[in-house]
C-alpha cells in the first residue's frame, strides 16, 4: 500500500503523525495480559468446580464456556461490557467473552428492526466473519497436517 | 471572491436553539442548552425516533423564540448523518413546511446555513429555518460497531454528539448578521482510518479558512472567535499548522466546537463530533454570547467527512469538505 501513496499524502501523513497521540502499546499489552489471564483463572476455577460436581471432562468444559458466555451477555445487556472492553482491549476480546459480546451487542442493537430481520439477520454481523474464517482455517490446517502425515508415510 | 458569497446586510439570524442529550447536558455546553433529554431514547422506543424528536424540539424552540408560528416559515433546510437523511425528512413531515434536505455529513450545519441565507438574501424566501442533528447511538450503529460492542477504540477516535441545533434566518435589523459563506471543495490527503476523522478533515478545514481570508481580505485577528466544527485534539492542531504554512497565524481565538462540549472528566477520546457538534455550540453558546456582546465577529467552519461504511470497507480514502460562515454584530 505504501508505494501507492503520493508524495503529497506522505508529506501530510508525516505532518499529521506529530499531532496523533501515540498508541500505548506496552500499557495495552500489560492490561490485556492481566485481564486475559484473570478470565482464564475464572474459567479454570469453574472447570474444577463442575468436575467437582461429578461431571466428566468434556461436559465440564462446555459448562465453563456456557457460564462465561452467559456472564458476558448479562454484562453486555447491562451496558457495562463496552466500558470493560475499552479498558481491557484484547484481554477480554480474545477469549470466548469477545465472541459472545459481538453476538449479544449486535442482537441488542438491531432489536428495533424486529426479531426476524433485525435480531436474526444481524446477530452474526460481526461474529459471522469469525465463524467463516475460523472454520476455514481449521480445514486448511487439518488438510496440511493430513498431507504432511501422508508424505512422511506414517 | 471565488469561493465566498456575501449576503445582503439585512440577512440575519432571528433566533436559534440548541437541544442535546444527557451527557452533553452535564458537559461544558450544558448551561447554554434550551432543552436537554435525560436519556438517549428521549422517551421514544428507538434511537432513530429519539434523534428525530431532538431535532423537532430544537426546531420548535427556535420558532417559538422568534415569535413566529410554524405556518409562517417559508422553507425548512435540514440534514443529519443517517442513511437517506431520515431524521431531517421525517422531522419535516411533522413540521409541515416546504422542505429541502441537505447532506454534507458534519458540515451540514453551515451548509444549510449558507443555503438558507442565500435564499433569504436573494429574496427567494421570506425566511428560512435551518437545522441539523446527530445521535451518538444511531451514528455508531450506522458507521461503526454496535454501541455495546466492547472493541477498544484508539485515542484518535471521537465521540458523536447527541443533539440538534436550529436557526431562523430572516431579513431584519435585529440579531447577528450572516455576512459571508465560504463554500469548500471536497478533498482528501490519503487518510483511510474511520477512527481518525480529525486528521482526515483538517486539510479541508484549512483550505476553506485560507480561501475565506484570501477572498475577503480579512485576517485571523479580525475575528473574536474562529471555530472549526469537530476537528478535536488531533485535527485542530493539524489545521492550525496547515494554515500557518499559508502565512496566516491563527491566534488563541482559534478553537474547535468538539472541544467546547464535554468537560475533561468525560471520556470522549479526542473530542466531540457529528452535525450537532458545530450546531449546538454555534446555535447555543455562540449566538447567546453574540447577543450579550461578548463576541461580535465569529467565523464557524463546519467540517464533514463524506465517507460511508461501504466506501471505507472498500479501502477508499475519506474525502472531506468544510464550509465557513461569518456572523457579526453591527
Amino acid at each position: 500500500m505504501a508505494n501507492q501513496q503520493t508524495a503529497q499524502e506522505k508529506a501530510y501523513d508525516q505532518l499529521a503523525q506529530k499531532h496523533r497521540p501515540k498508541p500505548k502499546i506496552f500499557r495495552n499489552c500489560f492490561k490485556a495480559f492481566i485481564v486475559g489471564g484473570f478470565i482464564c483463572i475464572i474459567g479454570e476455577a469453574l472447570n474444577m468446580l463442575y468436575k467437582g460436581f461429578g461431571y466428566n471432562k468434556d461436559i465440564a468444559s462446555s459448562m465453563t464456556v456456557a457460564t462465561l458466555v452467559i456472564i458476558t451477555c448479562l454484562l453486555t445487556g447491562f451496558g457495562v461490557y463496552d466500558n470493560i472492553g475499552q479498558w481491557a482491549g484484547a484481554g477480554i476480546a480474545v477469549p470466548v467473552t469477545g465472541f459472545a459480546n459481538s453476538i449479544a451487542s449486535a442482537a441488542l442493537e438491531h432489536k428495533a428492526e424486529g426479531y426476524v430481520l433485525g435480531v436474526g439477520g444481524n446477530m452474526f454481523k460481526l461474529a459471522g466473519a469469525v465463524i467463516v474464517w475460523g472454520v476455514f482455517s481449521a480445514f486448511a490446517v487439518s488438510l496440511i497436517r493430513t498431507l504432511v502425515l501422508m508424505a512422511i508415510g506414517s | 471572491m471565488k469561493k465566498t458569497w456575501e449576503f445582503s446586510p439585512e440577512t440575519r439570524v432571528l433566533a436559534s436553539a440548541a437541544v442535546a442529550g444527557p451527557m452533553e447536558a452535564k458537559g461544558k455546553i450544558g448551561k447554554y442548552l434550551d432543552h436537554s433529554f435525560d436519556d438517549l431514547y428521549a422517551g421514544e422506543d428507538t434511537w432513530e425516533k429519539a434523534e428525530r424528536k431532538i431535532l423537532s424540539t430544537a426546531v420548535d424552540a427556535a420558532i417559538q423564540k422568534s415569535g413566529k408560528q410554524p405556518q409562517d416559515i417559508c422553507v425548512y433546510l435540514a440534514g443529519d448523518l443517517l442513511n437517506q437523511n431520515i431524521t431531517a425528512s421525517f422531522s419535516a413531515q411533522k413540521l409541515g413546511t416546504p422542505f429541502l434536505g441537505v447532506y454534507g455529513a458534519c458540515s451540514s450545519s453551515m451548509l444549510s446555513m449558507s443555503l438558507g441565507a442565500s435564499l433569504v438574501s436573494g429574496g427567494f424566501a421570506g425566511n428560512a429555518i435551518v437545522g441539523v442533528s446527530s445521535h451518538n447511538c444511531t451514528a455508531e450503529k450506522q458507521y461503526r460497531y454496535p454501541t455495546e460492542y466492547g472493541g477498544q477504540k484508539p485515542d484518535t477516535a471521537q465521540w458523536t454528539v447527541t443533539g440538534a441545533g436550529a436557526a431562523i434566518i430572516a431579513k431584519g435589523h435585529t440579531g447577528p448578521r450572516v455576512r459571508y459563506a465560504t463554500i469548500g471543495k471536497v478533498m482528501e490527503r490519503g487518510v483511510k482510518n474511520p477512527f481518525d476523522m480529525g486528521s482526515a478533515m483538517a486539510p479541508a478545514a484549512a483550505d476553506t479558512i485560507i480561501a475565506h481570508f484570501q477572498d475577503t481580505g480579512r485576517k485571523p485577528d479580525d475575528y473574536d472567535l474562529i471555530v472549526t466544527g469537530d476537528l478535536a485534539t488531533v485535527g485542530h492542531p493539524i489545521a492550525r499548522e496547515l494554515i500557518s504554512k499559508a502565512g496566516y497565524d491563527m491566534g488563541p481565538q482559534f478553537s474547535d466546537c468538539g472541544l467546547m462540549i464535554y468537560n475533561d472528566k468525560q471520556e470522549t477520546f479526542a473530542g466531540g463530533s457529528g452535525c450537532a457538534s458545530s450546531a449546538i455550540v454555534t446555535y447555543g453558546q455562540l449566538m447567546q454570547e453574540m447577543a450579550k456582546g461578548k463576541l461580535n465577529k465569529i467565523l464557524v467552519i463546519a467540517t464533514g467527512a463524506l465517507l460511508s461504511p461501504v466506501s471505507y470497507q472498500q479501502g477508499e480514502n475519506i474525502p472531506c469538505v468544510a464550509h465557513a460562515v461569518a456572523f457579526e454584530n453591527d
